[in-house]
């Protein structure tokens, strides 16, 4: 019992590791581009959220009526006025600006913030538990977070097949110079998916922020775990990536069970036997 | 017609290069402690900065993951010297051959994730050497270790000659890392790599094996960047699993450099160190907006100088300091044909 339990609260976290994810393979999706600050983005969610909750008093998940449209216009933002002339042929530029980006992210909140670990609070919800079996219990907040990664993801993969910002955007990841001579401002596009794909990292760092400790330097190893759980899903596939977060979940939650050391080593490795068995991924559907 | 290496600029770059050697060889009689150490910190960053720009700049290998390599170094030299008594001078060059055989399963694996997904990639790498190497509890688990005095005076007797030592051993590291990348630059296989840099698909159409090169240039990195990682831990005398895998001392820093000096070009990591020391000589004290600084600077030249200052004064002056490039020159022969 006390085994399920661990695998349990793996799946639950799985979630948020899934909500890193999608906001990583949609950008990658849509333009190739891989954001370094990814995952300093998500931890820039989660000080807004305090900001909000210190200077009106909101709840944490109340606050995410804020933070969302936030992040959302900040991603929108950043793409059109820096992002977009980084993209190209040559990989480097995207790269290093958005790694220099991490590292103005990083030591901005670090100066506005200090390096003191902060947590969101939410209240009772945070306590709450439902029993489903004798010894087995399950919070509510994980709970909670869980659906709304799937429920994420969910209306993600509706907003891909069933919109016509959806059409616009798998058009632009199939053939950005067709798309263009469609009638499509790509730049508008490529915008609009950063936008997006902040959003959902908002939710993320919302999550986050309530689950556990934050401090400006943890941003790099939640996209690593993005990244992680993007390659063992496969590219190109938004439930590859669900059942990514939940393996990457699961691994570090039984490495922790055996050794509290053995946590994050444990995911990393199961990343690399991935890796190494089958590079693209579990359920890829789109290859490179 | 006949290939030529060397223009005017290069061969005035020659010689100014040999009288900065003498003088840098020469630093113990002329320079203060402070002064060695300060030089022999910028030779171990050039060092560093020119492997990953062989890595990044030339094979195309984005890696920000090189902290794995020179924290492997660090702690090999920590474990033959206070586990099995190996002088630590000789550690170092052990380093080298562990970490190139280290690079070969690591490449095997991570050559399968191609451009930024390769660079996480290889981070994720480091950081299970990072978490692996504070399970050595031999070793000082995640708190590190300092290494015992006797190892130490195990060196040289005096404190002069030990710092006299260490001084010359980072200017030798550096002098053989930069002319082991000049010959293999100058060599066949350079060619190829320049090729790869300019077009890997064209590169690949005229029968250049990009991915044994490539393979080839990482392990290559790992020797080097192992060996100067275990000269950078012996000077510091102390270890530990943060300091010797940190992303910002051993990557941030080092693409900062080549970046701002000039990717893909060799003579680019010596300027983009002498720039970075001289920033960080002035504005160290401001902290994390230092920091914050760097980032926006390695931005910026990034979005509008991509080549870095160096690349910049190559295209608008046509200097070039080493003698790299290839250019044919016509030769009238005896009868005055050409």
């Amino acid at each position: 019992m006390q085994w399920l339990n661990v695998i349990l609260q793996g799946v639950l976290i799985g979630g948020l590791y899934a909500m890193f994810a999608t906001g990583l393979s949609l950008i990658f999706g849509v333009m190739r581009l891989v954001n370094i600050a990814h995952g300093d983005l998500i931890v820039l969610a989660a000080y807004i959220s305090l900001i909000a909750t210190q200077a009106f008093g909101m709840d944490p998940l109340t606050s995410l009526l804020l933070v969302v449209p936030v992040m959302a216009l900040i991603g929108y933002a950043l793409q059109r006025g820096l992002l977009n002339y980084t993209l190209g042929e040559d990989l480097l530029p995207p790269l290093l600006v958005t790694f220099g980006l991490s590292i103005i992210i990083q030591n901005g909140l670090l100066e506005l913030f200090t390096a003191d670990s902060r947590k969101l609070q939410a209240g009772a919800i945070e306590i709450q538990t439902f029993q489903l079996a004798q010894d087995l219990w399950i919070g509510a907040l994980p709970l909670i977070q869980f659906v709304v990664a799937v429920a994420v993801i969910a209306g993600l993969q509706l907003l891909f097949y069933r919109t016509a910002l959806g059409r616009a955007l798998r058009a632009t990841s199939d053939d950005q110079a067709v798309a263009q001579l469609t009638g499509l401002d790509t730049r508008h596009i490529f915008a609009l998916a950063m936008a997006l794909s902040l959003a959902v990292i908002a939710i993320a760092g919302v999550f986050l922020a309530v689950r556990a400790n934050f401090d400006p330097a943890i941003g790099p190893a939640r996209l690593i775990f993005a990244f992680e759980a993007v390659i063992i899903g496969g590219l190109g596939s938004m439930w590859g990536t669900l059942a990514g977060g939940i393996i990457l979940g699961v691994s570090q939650a039984i490495g922790a069970q055996i050794d509290p050391g053995w946590q994050l080593l444990a995911g990393h490795i199961v990343f690399l036997a991935i890796l190494a068995v089958r590079p693209q991924g579990l359920f890829p559907k789109v290859s490179g | 017609m006949i290939v030529e290496h060397a223009t005017r600029s290069s061969r005035i770059g020659v010689a100014l290069i040999a009288i900065a050697l003498v003088v840098l060889a020469l630093a113990p009689y002329w320079g203060d402690r402070q002064t060695l150490r300060l030089l022999a910190e910028m030779f171990t960053f050039i060092a560093l900065a020119s492997l990953w720009n062989l890595l990044a700049g030339y094979a195309g290998l984005v890696s920000v993951g090189q902290q794995a390599f020179v924290g492997l170094g660090g702690y090999v030299l920590f474990a033959l010297a206070m586990l099995l008594d190996v002088n630590p001078v000789l550690a170092i060059f052990v380093a080298g051959p562990i970490g190139a055989l280290v690079a070969v399963p690591v490449a095997l694996l991570i050559f399968r994730l191609r451009g930024a997904y390769f660079a996480i990639g290889t981070w994720v790498v480091a950081e299970v050497f990072r978490l692996l190497a504070s399970q050595v509890s031999a070793l000082g688990g995640g708190s590190g270790v300092s290494l015992p005095a006797s190892v130490v005076l195990a060196m040289a007797p005096s404190r002069q000659m030990r710092e006299f030592e260490m001084y010359w051993l980072a200017l030798f590291l550096t002098v053989a890392t930069l002319a082991a990348i000049f010959l293999l630059l100058r060599s066949r296989h350079g060619l190829a790599l320049t090729a790869i840099r300019d077009n890997e698909l064209a590169a690949q159409s005229t029968g250049i094996g990009v991915w044994g090169i490539k393979f080839a240039v990482y392990v290559l990195t790992g020797f080097g960047t192992a060996m100067v990682g275990a000269f950078i831990f012996l000077q510091k005398l102390r270890i530990s699993p943060d300091t010797a895998f940190s992303v910002n001392d051993w990557t941030a820093f080092v693409i900062f450099i080549t970046v701002i000096g000039g990717i893909g070009r060799i003579e680019g990591p010596i300027i983009g160190t002498i720039i970075f020391f001289a920033l960080r000589q002035t504005f160290a004290g401001l902290g994390s907006l230092y920091l914050l600084m760097m980032g926006a600077v390695a931005i910026v030249v990034m979005l509008w100088a991509p080549k870095g200052l160096w690349g910049m004064a190559v295209e608008r002056l046509g200097w070039q300091i080493l003698p790299l490039q290839r250019h044919l020159v016509l030769r009238k022969d005896a009868r005055g044909k050409p």
